[in-house]
Parts: structure tokens; C-alpha cells; sequence
């Protein structure tokens, strides 16, 4: 097999790779064709979440935080163990954001400085290359205290939330607003051709109905930033950031395979540097790091000398015009010690912060099936895929509502959509255990056993209809799905403003019954803030963020 | 400057801005709104009153199809309700995220066997749709509804956001309002609700039911249920009301969930008056139809009666 063919296989692969990694975000979602078992349960056919368990650094970081490695996660291995015979031949290879930094990196650029000898220079290794470790430093050294902060930048996670939570609802409502656009002009072909074309991809890759998500602005400004910076250094991202890569570049520091260079063959054409994607010195007369390369084999592919080769237990010796290759990484002792600390105290200061417990945000209403928050926060990965899969919009991103130390961890906000009692979607797809997987009947609850609650309602009088207006309403009691209803009815007799008297259902909420669903709130006639809402007070994770001294009474349903 | 380039410029200068000006001019509205809605009325779906036929039939049999077909062939026959090649949109309460044993769903048995029947006398399409509470995708599939109008023959349509339209509803309360286009782009439209108890309303059975054809902000009627149920009622006039009464739902309504709220009755009947419908399959509930505020509006409004024994009543129990 030539070099040239196994390029083309690499390409192949980046593709493929690309290709089922967005199909299966495109998946995850509550399809209209889902079957139903015979017990009413609700099923995902395929493992919609495989991609992200296949993510060593977030095996390593969960397995570090809550002393487990959750379900699939085990399949991490697949990547690390070939890794450490190889180097990084994910990144070349699989990682979906490599291949797309990969592609926006080789588009032409028609600056100077991406040309010739400027962008030769820019692909010799630069010392920028070691922050991704002191990055990756610091997230395991908050893993170690417990804390999971590698999902703000884990190229999995973040793509496919990235993908999920931006990409997708904004090509979602762009498609729907050029169709509107078009339908208003009035004019034939305008209609039906845009028409036509929406038919055929909206099955493929538009959801049921139009996703919104909380806090897409910060996800959409740093998924921008990662890929506009290829522009200025071919995959800046890659080399300089990602923790990922560099915990792959630590794992592949007694590779067996490697580049080897024949310097007598050589004629420093420089060929090699242009078309290198992990700027690891691929060239004579420099020192090539096996840490920073992704065997993406373009060097020996462009290599007119045939001076390159990748093979296994290359020659290392080097000259004095080719010096040996190095297999340490470039961090200094001090720093790697220095961010490890950093990351050690990151959690406690976090912690010490008010968001946390001392008064976390009682709007803070977690899927149904969390663990309590400290083993959530050791477990979520934000890969918004509970948000993707949530068939009423009802999970979201975070932005600030649970503090810095959960941005973009997923939170419930009733007003846009509620928990249907009896799906259990959220917890099918966390890979990472964070929310767990509950059967119907153990979210529902049956005779003897509670529901699983994520909070409880309550009323605003100042603004509820029949409270506050002395009109009838009674849509939150319609809409509560325990039986007996949670919500609950009064019939009182009032004073009107002149003198006259009306009767009116006035709702109450029973605390012992009420699961925090908030479909109440969701369907609260009154518009914009809701006369009924949903706190987490009195949800089944927690011990101490409770009212009742008991819950006595169980809700049952299905 | 020479004249040539003087021209040059100072006439690009002016094509400029006159296109400006003159766009300008051209979108220029003094209207404060150029918002309209789009308007058109619907004309009723009902079939003209047989004096030789009763109104009401009421037929009681464990064979739920049977007793269907029973109150059906009793009241004229499909073929009285749907000619051939007519386009027929079948109107079931798919609201809520409930197995059909959870009664707050129409029985997906008797919506397909409906759907049979239409197809039998030569429709040439059968829609089934609703605008559910609950996600349409699960009600759909957990109400066991669509699985069972599709294997029977229908077209199954999950509300979607571009099939609203705005329609005068023509009520006292209710204006402008969004219809899902299925309901009244339609030939026949035949109301298949299923007998509910709801706290607001007493019962949610056939007038009720019609509020799953608008979509908008429908929660805000709750402040003046009886009129928005008449005003529907009136607007929508179906074909022919199918009231699932195989199981009904007496406590917790209109979504149940325990099957202790339930209770068995194997009743099914056929009107072509809602009102007559309504009055007497709310005594399953417990109620006459004296005592519910909507039914009693409705007569008065002149939609049917509440004296459904005097309007042509038959009951068959097998």
C-alpha cells in the first residue's frame, strides 16, 4: 500500500468519522417513528450517545471525580490503548472537530501570511503548543477534587453541544424563515421550489419542531472562535488548546511507531512543513515530537525525496543536522506542578462561591433522575445530548444559573417546556451517568413507591386568575398529571370590587404530590412570568433541600 | 475634471440616489400595521336532520366494534354521513400522554374501526389529527392512536406549526383564531371525544373536545369556558359525533392516570346532535345536562337539545 493510498484512506476516515459523529446528534432526538414496548415504555433504538463514550478524557476525568467509570466509557479504551502504541492517530484520523478544523484550515487563503515561507514558518512547533497540557493540567486536577470542567472544552462534548444546542435549531429556523420569506413573495417558483427543497431535508435534519435553547450565545461564540482561528493558525485549536490532544500526546510518549527521516535524501524543499496539520518539525534539521503529531501522513505523502517515512521503531538517532526527536513533552516541571495546583484549588474557591450551596439558584431544576449536584457536577459533561433528546425543550443549558462551575450543564425551564411524567429519554443518553436511567414506573412511582421529583410548585397569587382577578382558570389543575392532582382546587366564595359575589376554583398546590414537572407552569395562561412556577425545593437527589419534614402520599400514574 | 468624467459621476450620483429616494417611496406606509389577518369561514359539516332517523344512539356491548357499528347502522349508516370520494377528517382526543386503559384518549379500537367504515363508503381520504397538551409525538404513539388509524387506512397528521390558519370563528368570544387547516379543509369532519370529567367545565365530552382543532394561546378561554365551547361547537358543526363511552374517565380529568379513576362502560354513541350527545353521555359522569353550565349555553344558543329522549333517542344494549 503506497503512502499516497493510505492518505486517502486517513481522508476516508475523517470523513466517515465526521459523518456518524453528526448523525448521531441528528438522531438524538424524539423521533416521530419511535415504537412503544408493550409496558408503554419509550426506548432510543441505538445508542445515540456512543460517539462521546468512546472520549478518554472524559473516561479519565469522570473515573478521576466520582471514582467510576460509567457503562460505555469503557469503550475509551479503544482509543487510548492503540494511542499509546501509535500517538495520536485520533486526531488525524477520527476527532469530528479535528477534521473540521482540518477542512476550514485548508481552505485558500488569500493572505500573505498563510502562504509559502510564512506558513512554513507558522507549522514549526511553537511554544503555545504546550498550553493545551497546562490546560489539561488544570481539569485533572479538579477532577481530582471532584470537580468535571473538561466539557468546556472536550472536543466531543463541545461539538456536540455546539452542533445540538447552535448549529442545529439555527439551521432549523433559518430553513423555516427562507421558506416564509419565499412563501411572501407571492410568486410561483419562489414558493414551491424553497417548498420543495425544505420537504426533502426537513425529515433528515429538522426536528419535529423548532428547538430553542438558553445561553446558545456563549456555546455560538466559542465554537466561532475555534473554528475562525484556523484561519490565522492552521489548526490553532488542535495544537494549542485541546485538552484531549494532549492527553493523547501523554498517552503516545512510548509510541512504537513514528516519523523517520533520511537526511541524505533530503533537499530542505520544505514541502513537509507546509502540509504538516500538528506543527511537530516533520522537517531535516529539526527536532520531531511525536506529542503534536496526528499521523495525518501528508509529510511522507508530499515528500518528493521519499527523505520521510512513518514506520514502526523508527531510527532514532539523530545528527547534528537532524536532530533526534523528542518523546518528552515540552511542559516544564514547575508549571505542570503549578496549573495541577491551580486546578486542585479551582473546586474549593468555586465551592466557596454562593451558587453552589450557600444559595443556590432555586430555579435550578435538574432531569429527572440526577444525582445529587456534587455527583453531577463530578458526572455532567455538558454535552447538551439530554437537552437534544428532550421531546418538550424542556432541558437547557446553563449560562449562569448554577454558578461558573456549571455553565452549560442542563437545567429545566418549565415556562418553555415540562417533564412528561413518563418519559425517560434524558437519562437513556447521559453517557456519563450524571442523570441516571429510570424505568417509567421508577420515575412515576407506583403504589408503595415514591416518584422521582425534581421539584415542587407553587403559586403566585399576586398574578394566578382566580387569586388575583377573581377569574376562573384552573389550567394548571388540568394540566397536572398525578392522580390524585397534585394541584388541587378550592371552591371559595369572593367579594368582588362592587359589592358583588363570585365563586371561584381557587388552585392549590399539595406538596406531598406535586413532582416539580412543571407542567403547570408550562401551560399558566398568564403570560409571561407564569402565576405558577417550579423551585427544586423538594426534589428525590437531595436530602437537605427539602420543606416537609415527610413526604407522606405517593403520586401514581401509568 | 473633464466633461465626460463630470457627467459620469454626477449622473451615477443621481441614479443613486434616486433608487434611495425611490425605494424609499416605494415601502413608505402611513398605515400603522400592515398586519392582516387572513379570514374565511367555515361552512358546517352537518348532514340534513331525517325525521325517520333518530339523533341520538346510544348502543352498550363488550365488542366495542360492535357496538360502534351497532349505534351507527342505527342512525342512518356510514353511508348517510360520507359519500364517495369525499375527503373525511376523523377528530379524536389525542391530548394527552396516556395508554388507552388511562381512558384520557378516545379508544384507538373505535377510531379505526371509524376510519374502516369511512373508507368502506368510498372516502377518498381519511384524516386523523388532533392538537394535543402533551407532546403530539407521544400522545400520538402512547394513545395508541396512530398505529392503529394507520393500520386501518388513514393518513395520521401530527399538528405542525404550518398548517395553522387564521379563521373567523364567527363566535360571541371568539374571533380570529388559528385552525389546524385539517379540520376545515375538509369535507366531513366526524368528532370522536371520549367522556371526561373536567373540574372547569364538569365534563369534557364532544363540544369540549372541539377546542383540539385551535391552536393559539387556547388556555386563556378557561376565563369564559361555556362561551368558547358554544362558539366551537357552533363554528365546527361536525358530520357526525362519535362518543367513545367504552371507558370513562371520572376522576382527574381530562388526563386521569390511575386506573382507579376509571370505569368500564362498553358504550358507544352516535348523534348528529351534540348537544343531545353531550346531555346524555354526561350521566355516565353522573351529571344531567341541566347541570352543566356549557351544555345548558349551548341549547340556548339554539345548537341542539338537552332533551335528548324527546329529540329521537334510541338505545341498543346487546
Amino acid at each position: 500500500m503506497t503512502v499516497q493510498t493510505v492518505r486517502n484512506l486517513r481522508r476516508i476516515s475523517q470523513v466517515l468519522f465526521f459523518l456518524i459523529f453528526f448523525w448521531l446528534i441528528l438522531r438524538t432526538n424524539f423521533d416521530v417513528s419511535l415504537g412503544m414496548s408493550e409496558s408503554g415504555e419509550i426506548i432510543l433504538p441505538y445508542p445515540v450517545s456512543i460517539a462521546l463514550e468512546f472520549d478518554p478524557l472524559t473516561a479519565l476525568a469522570t473515573l478521576l471525580a466520582n471514582g467510576t467509570l460509567y457503562k460505555g466509557l469503557l469503550w475509551s479504551l479503544v482509543i487510548v490503548i492503540p494511542t499509546i502504541f501509535l500517538g495520536r492517530f485520533f486526531c488525524g484520523w477520527i476527532c469530528p472537530l479535528g477534521t473540521l478544523n482540518h477542512w476550514i484550515s485548508e481552505i485558500p487563503s488569500e493572505r500573505l501570511r498563510r502562504k509559502g515561507r510564512h506558513k512554513i514558518e507558522s507549522n514549526r512547533y511553537k511554544r503555545y503548543q504546550r498550553l493545551k497540557y497546562y490546560i489539561l493540567f488544570v481539569f485533572l486536577g479538579t477532577a481530582v477534587t471532584g470537580g468535571l470542567q473538561t466539557g468546556l472544552l472536550d472536543p466531543l462534548p463541545l461539538l456536540a453541544r455546539s452542533l445540538g444546542a447552535v448549529v442545529l435549531p439555527g439551521m432549523h429556523t433559518a430553513a423555516m424563515g427562507i421558506v416564509q420569506a419565499a412563501k411572501s413573495t407571492g410568486f410561483g417558483p419562489f414558493i414551491t421550489i424553497p417548498q420543495a427543497i425544505y420537504d426533502i431535508i426537513a425529515p433528515i435534519f429538522l426536528p419535529f419542531r423548532q428547538m430553542h435553547f438558553n445561553a446558545i450565545g456563549s456555546i455560538g461564540i466559542l465554537f466561532v472562535l475555534i473554528l475562525v482561528f484556523n484561519r490565522v493558525f492552521t489548526r490553532f485549536w488542535c495544537r494549542g488548546i485541546c485538552p484531549l490532544g494532549a492527553l493523547l500526546g501523554l498517552f503516545s510518549r512510548f509510541a512504537i511507531f513514528g516519523l523517520q527521516k533520511d537526511e541524505s535524501t533530503c533537499d530542505h524543499c520544505n514541502l513537509c512543513l507546509l502540509h504538516c496539520q500538528g506543527a511537530d518539525n516533520p522537517d531535516i534539521g529539526s527536532r520531531w515530537r511525536q506529542a503534536e503529531c496526528h499521523l495525518c501522513l501528508n509529510c511522507q505523502a508530499v515528500c518528493p525525496n521519499n527523505s520521510l517515512s512513518f514506520t514502526f521503531f523508527p531510527n532514532r538517532d539523530g545528527t547534528k543536522a537532524n536532530p533526534a526527536p523528542v518523546d518528552k513533552i515540552d511542559v516544564s516541571r514547575r508549571k505542570t506542578v503549578g496549573s495541577i495546583a491551580a486546578g486542585l484549588v479551582m473546586l474549593p474557591v468555586l465551592r466557596s462561591g454562593v451558587s453552589f450551596e450557600a444559595n443556590a439558584n432555586p430555579k435550578l431544576v435538574r432531569p429527572p433522575g440526577s444525582t445529587p449536584e456534587s455527583d453531577f457536577l463530578a458526572r455532567c459533561i455538558r454535552c447538551g445530548q439530554c437537552m437534544r433528546v428532550c421531546p418538550n425543550n424542556a432541558l437547557h443549558p446553563t449560562f449562569m444559573e448554577s454558578g461558573l462551575e456549571g455553565i452549560w450543564t442542563p437545567i429545566m425551564i418549565a415556562r418553555i417546556g415540562y417533564c412528561e411524567p413518563t418519559c425517560t429519554l434524558c437519562g437513556q443518553v447521559c453517557p456519563t451517568g450524571a442523570i441516571l436511567q429510570l424505568t417509567t414506573a421508577e420515575k412515576t412511582g407506583g403504589d408503595d413507591t415514591p416518584p422521582n421529583r425534581i421539584g415542587t410548585a407553587f403559586i403566585d397569587r399576586g398574578r394566578c386568575l382566580p387569586w388575583a382577578m377573581d377569574r376562573p382558570c384552573i389550567v394548571c389543575e388540568e394540566w397536572c398529571p398525578t392522580s390524585p392532582k397534585a394541584v388541587y382546587l378550592k371552591e371559595e366564595t369572593v367579594t368582588g370590587r362592587n359589592g358583588e359575589q363570585i365563586t371561584l376554583q381557587r388552585p392549590y398546590v399539595d406538596p406531598n404530590l406535586c413532582t416539580g414537572c412543571g407542567a403547570c407552569e408550562f401551560a399558566c395562561p398568564v403570560a409571561g412570568q407564569a402565576a405558577v412556577y417550579v423551585n427544586s425545593v423538594g426534589e428525590s437527589r437531595s436530602r437537605e433541600n427539602q420543606i416537609l419534614l415527610e413526604r407522606k402520599g405517593v403520586s401514581k400514574h401509568a | 475634471m473633464k466633461r465626460r468624467d463630470f457627467l459620469k459621476r454626477t449622473g451615477s450620483a443621481i441614479t443613486l440616489a434616486a433608487i434611495t429616494g425611490g425605494t424609499g417611496f416605494l415601502f413608505h406606509n402611513l398605515e400603522t400595521s400592515t398586519y392582516q389577518a387572513a379570514v374565511s369561514k367555515s361552512r358546517g359539516f352537518e348532514v340534513p336532520h331525517d325525521t325517520a332517523l333518530p339523533k341520538v344512539v346510544l348502543a352498550r356491548n363488550e365488542d366495542h366494534i360492535a357496538a360502534l357499528n351497532q349505534s351507527l347502522d342505527a342512525i342512518g349508516g356510514i353511508k348517510r354521513f360520507v359519500k364517495p370520494g369525499e375527503r373525511v377528517t376523523i377528530k379524536p382526543n389525542i391530548g394527552w400522554d396516556r395508554t388507552p386503559q388511562q381512558a384520557a384518549n378516545t379508544n384507538p379500537v373505535l377510531v379505526a374501526e371509524m376510519v374502516r367504515r369511512c373508507l368502506s363508503a368510498g372516502a377518498s381520504e381519511v384524516i386523523v389529527s388532533d392538537i394535543t397538551c402533551n407532546d403530539p409525538r407521544r400522545t400520538f404513539l402512547r394513545s395508541g392512536i396512530r398505529e392503529a388509524a394507520e393500520n386501518a387506512g388513514a393518513r395520521v397528521l401530527l399538528p405542525s406549526e404550518d398548517d395553522y390558519i387564521n379563521i373567523d370563528i364567527g363566535g360571541k368570544l371568539l374571533t380570529s383564531w388559528p385552525v389546524l387547516k385539517h379540520f376545515v379543509e375538509t369535507d366531513r369532519l366526524i368528532n370522536m371525544p371520549i367522556v371526561k370529567q373536567h373540574s372547569l367545565s364538569t365534563c369534557t365530552i364532544s363540544m369540549k373536545n372541539l377546542y383540539g382543532i385551535i391552536g393559539g394561546q387556547r388556555h386563556r378561554l378557561h376565563q369564559d369556558i361555556d362561551q368558547s365551547i358554544v362558539d366551537l361547537a357552533a363554528f365546527a358543526r361536525p358530520t357526525l359525533t362519535v362518543v367513545d363511552a367504552t371507558r370513562v374517565l371520572l376522576r382527574n380529568g381530562p388526563q386521569g392516570g390511575s386506573l382507579s379513576d376509571v370505569a368500564e362502560e362498553h358504550t358507544v354513541i352516535c348523534a348528529t346532535d351534540q348537544v343531545a350527545a353531550d346531555s346524555r353521555a354526561v350521566e355516565f359522569l353522573g351529571y344531567t345536562g341541566e347541570l352543566v353550565s356549557h351544555i345548558m349555553l349551548a341549547q340556548t344558543t339554539g345548537l341542539g337539545t338537552i332533551d335528548y329522549r324527546n329529540a329521537g333517542y334510541k338505545e341498543i344494549v346487546s
